[in-house]
């Protein structure tokens, strides 16, 4: 048996030339073929491309998707976000549990079916979501759930499962995916029709710091959430020393709430690697990497073939257009369930086949990035924009937007509101205007950038939605009148928990002890002084973290004081005896309980 | 000769050398800055938090920051040392320390820092986990309860003892640290000689059969506070 299996995984580690960086391909690989990657395979793999198997082992334990236990041929992964919760999740999650016969987390004893949860699947428009394997289901109902399952039951093959296709290319034989694009507000630059072709003929026509320039001159800033100006970045790593360099499209799109970088590559896909193809040009890189979540892996084939569509075509290859000299190819890596993998640093790591932790920095990706060559990193809707501004100019482009944020953004709305969807405004549009636009203005907040963004009371619906005031890499999630704040802020920690890579102390720890501070709050266990030490605990987490997951992962409560203070004092009271009411005794007695056998006697 | 250039901690004029991080510079000069990932001679980590300064205003690790001409570090502000408290107590509550019954006590680098900033408790519940303890090698005693994930021994086995005898499994919460083999650390090739059997600065990695050898009382930090080596090395 244990044979098979080194056999099998020397296999998937031969198809990938036994390359170490390509380990999170491998280890698909194995998963795919074994259902799981047990020790025998990651001892295999380990000999093979010339790792320590404790290495091999950490990247496989780093990853959602990944699992070293055996796990059901299908795998039912709910989503499990605020929006999810809010729109019938735990019933739904009822449904699935009582019709598999197992809760969350388990396996069924027939090895047919896994029940797990998942962090937010990019589906929030069209909530609750689920992942089936690589197949996405939405709108789930229990109805929904018990049919799921009986018709799996039947034929286990969940592409099936997909009977009505959604709109566009949701429907293209490659994709043939159940999911909506829900354009609610197409703009004038990233979903107008795609010359495809005319941008990089263009680029090419100019010098590689010409493109630069138009780009600085577009004034283009970062559509990820930094907000970084995109003619600096390529500037520098054009400039730094080195043969070989990159460009990478983040295609992550972790935020919880964001959806439009999969309505892009869905619908827009040309002008994403039309855009990877003219900052291969700009900075000198002949190979690009589109790093696509795990999610989306029902978008993979779709997009392999536009890329085959692109070489042959002669939009990609060698000599590019024709113009010699210029070869630039592209691959897609694909990801596998962690959040922290967005961020640009942790990114590279799992291109490079590690962990996701984030990099020390310096150097910078544009000194020193994928496998230590420098390196470009973007996001989809910026590479986008990139092409629009060769397209029409980039004066047509800055038409748009404020002059410190230029151009238009798009938005994923989802939540309490008549459209959710994806929008494209111009920057600078108040956030009260993006309600009237949604059928959101009944809203009693707004979570504008997702988690890692911040939670906006109606005192700050005037507020612009632009890099100065209102930054967001897209999200927008609309909160109604009846919803509980604090529930909200607690979900968004345990979010931030769950995707801490784990490498520094604050994030790691502090996390869950904020999380638990929200929880006491939630439950009537904390006092005034409870809150103000909790609030030192976000200072410390948010200035002492490495990276920006845990630099910005105390925002829901930071941000949430901002406008709800009195709404979250007005549940914390003081013990009328002076005693510390967050402390629970009977959850303190509990484990020793437990080891004697009996029940204390203290209630 | 490289050139070297001036910058100041908290308002002193300190020279650094290109290439030295912000500690390195600081501990040449006779500073010390709180570290508990960073040890002498291996490679910057950027994990435990400890050493963070203010650059300019900004927040790094002085241990991964690299020291650069000009530039205004603060170290020892009450924000800052209260932010290290508040690390160092994160990672006392996180793990299950009993520093009465611990052979590393008195040679401890998080409780000698503990003393140094002044922590009687931690303001934090105690998460209590439940970790393993691995006692199978015959000279080398892995206790995970007690690991802070600083990565001092998965560096120095790697870069001083060529060998990876550890590694680091799960993510978040969830890390733990990890032995290259499929179960135990008497798989490993771990040698009782080697030097990542010493780079641990707790006690999650101990010698077996020395325990007390060195009686409470004569222990490194027992007598001065941690850090007042590289305090004194600059006076003399
Ligand atoms: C925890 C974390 C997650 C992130 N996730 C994403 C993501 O999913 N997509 C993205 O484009 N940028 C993400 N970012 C931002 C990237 O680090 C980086 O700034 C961005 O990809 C740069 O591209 P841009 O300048 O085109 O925006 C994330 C950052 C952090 C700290
Ligand atoms: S802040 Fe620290 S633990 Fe959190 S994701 Fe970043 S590096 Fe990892
Ligand atoms: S065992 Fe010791 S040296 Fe290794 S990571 Fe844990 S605390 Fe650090
Ligand atoms: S000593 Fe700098 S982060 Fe640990």
């Amino acid at each position: 048996m244990s044979g098979n299996i080194a056999q099998t995984a020397e296999q998937v580690c031969g198809a990938f030339g036994d390359d170490p960086a390509r380990l999170m391909d491998i280890i698909r690989g194995v998963q795919q073929r074994l259902g799981h990657v047990p020790d025998a395979a990651i001892d295999a793999v380990a000999r093979r491309v010339g790792r320590a198997r404790v290495d091999v082992e950490s990247v496989v334990s780093f990853y959602a998707f990944f699992s070293k236990e055996p796990k059901g041929r299908i795998v039912i992964r709910l989503c499990d976000d605020v929006i999810d919760r809010m729109f019938g999740y735990d019933a739904v999650r009822a449904a699935f549990e009582e019709e598999l016969g197992i809760t969350l987390g388990e396996t069924t004893p027939d090895g047919r079916f896994t029940l797990e949860r998942t962090a937010c699947i990019g589906m929030c428009d069209q909530a609750p979501a689920a992942m089936i394997n690589d197949t996405i289901v939405t709108w789930l109902s229990t109805d929904k759930a018990r049919r799921i399952v009986s018709e799996l039951r039947e034929h286990m093959t969940p592409e099936r499962l997909v009977k009505r296709v959604g709109g566009g290319n949701n429907g293209h034989p490659l994709i043939r995916a159940m999911v909506h694009n829900s354009i609610r507000r197409p703009g004038p630059l990233i979903f107008s029709e795609i010359n495809r072709g005319e941008a990089i003929r263009k680029a090419l026509s100019m010098s590689p710091a010409e493109v630069i320039r138009a780009i600085k001159t577009a004034r283009l800033r970062g559509r990820g959430g930094a907000g970084f100006p995109t003619g600096l970045k390529w500037e520098f790593t054009r400039s730094a020393s080195g043969d070989r360099k990159f460009v990478m499209c983040n295609a992550d799109e972790g935020e919880p709430g964001t959806f439009k970088d999969r309505v892009l590559l869905t619908e827009r896909a040309d002008r994403v690697f039309a855009g990877m193809t003219i900052a291969g040009y700009a900075v000198g890189a002949c190979e690009g990497v589109m790093y696509l979540r795990g999610e989306y892996a029902y978008l993979l084939r779709y997009l392999e073939d536009v890329l085959e569509k692109r070489r042959a075509d002669g939009l990609l290859g060698r000599g590019v257009m024709g113009r010699d000299g210029f070869d630039f190819d592209i691959r897609i890596q694909l990801g596998a369930g962690a959040y922290v993998c967005g961020e640009e640093t942790a990114l590279l790591s799992s291109c490079e086949g590690m962990r996701g932790d984030p990099k020390n920095r310096p150097p910078f990706p544009a000194q020193k990035g994928y496998l230590g060559c420098p390196t470009v990193v973007n996001n989809v809707e910026t590479l986008c924009c990139v092409t629009k501004i060769l397209e029409v100019g980039p004066a047509t482009f800055n038409m748009y937007g404020t002059s410190r944020s230029a151009g238009t953004k798009l938005l994923s709305i989802s939540g309490d509101c008549d459209s959710p969807g994806v929008y494209e405004i111009p920057l600078g549009t108040p956030l009260g205007e993006v309600l009237e636009m949604c059928g959101g203005t009944r809203a009693k907040a707004v979570q504008v950038g997702g988690p890692s963004g911040r939670l906006v009371g109606r005192d700050g619906f005037d507020r612009l939605i632009c890099f100065d005031d209102l930054a967001t890499g897209g999200a927008l999630i609309v909160f109604g009148p009846d919803r509980d704040i604090l529930e909200i802020v607690s979900r968004y920690m345990a979010f931030f928990v769950d995707e801490s890579c784990g490498y520094c102390t604050p994030c790691r720890v502090g996390n869950v002890l904020i999380k638990r501070g929200v929880d006491a709050i939630i439950a009537g266990r904390a006092e005034p002084r409870d809150l103000e030490q909790l609030e030192d605990l976000c200072r410390t987490v948010k200035s002492t973290s490495r990276c920006g997951l845990g630099q910005s992962s105390p925002n829901p409560l930071v941000t949430a004081l901002e406008s709800f203070r009195p709404e979250i004092e007005a549940r914390l009271r003081a013990d009328p005896n002076g005693y510390r009411r967050s402390f629970d005794l009977s959850r303190a007695v509990r484990p020793t309980e437990q080891l004697v056998g009996r029940k204390s006697v203290h209630t | 000769m490289s050139e070297t250039f001036t910058f100041t901690i908290d308002g002193v004029e300190v020279e650094g050398e290109p290439g030295q991080t912000i500690l390195e510079a600081a501990q040449a000069a006779g500073i010390y800055i709180p570290r508990l990932c960073h040890k002498d001679g291996l490679e910057p980590w950027g994990g435990c938090r400890v050493c963070t300064v203010t650059v300019n205003g900004r927040s790094a690790s002085a241990c991964t920051q690299p020291a650069a001409a000009g530039i205004t570090v603060e170290n020892e502000t009450d924000e800052l040392v209260d932010m290290r408290r508040g690390i160092i107590e994160m990672l006392f509550v996180e793990g299950n320390h009993f520093c009465m019954f611990c052979e590393k006590s008195g040679n401890c680098e998080l409780q000698a820092l503990a003393y140094r900033l002044g922590i009687a408790a931690p303001r934090y519940e105690y998460l209590w986990p439940t970790r393993d303890v691995d006692a199978s090698h015959p000279d080398v005693l892995l206790d995970r309860n007690r690991c802070i994930l600083c990565a001092r021994c998965v560096r120095t086995s790697r870069d001083l003892d060529g060998k990876q005898v550890f590694g680091f499994v799960g993510r978040g919460p969830g890390k733990k640290i990890a032995v290259n083999a499929s179960a135990r650390l008497s798989e490993t090739g771990l040698d009782v000689t080697d030097e990542a059997v010493d780079a641990c600065p707790v006690g999650a990695i101990l010698r077996k059969r020395e325990g007390y050898r060195i009686p409470v009382g004569l222990r490194r930090y027992d007598g001065t506070p941690i850090g007042s080596d590289i305090e004194k090395g600059a006076s003399s």
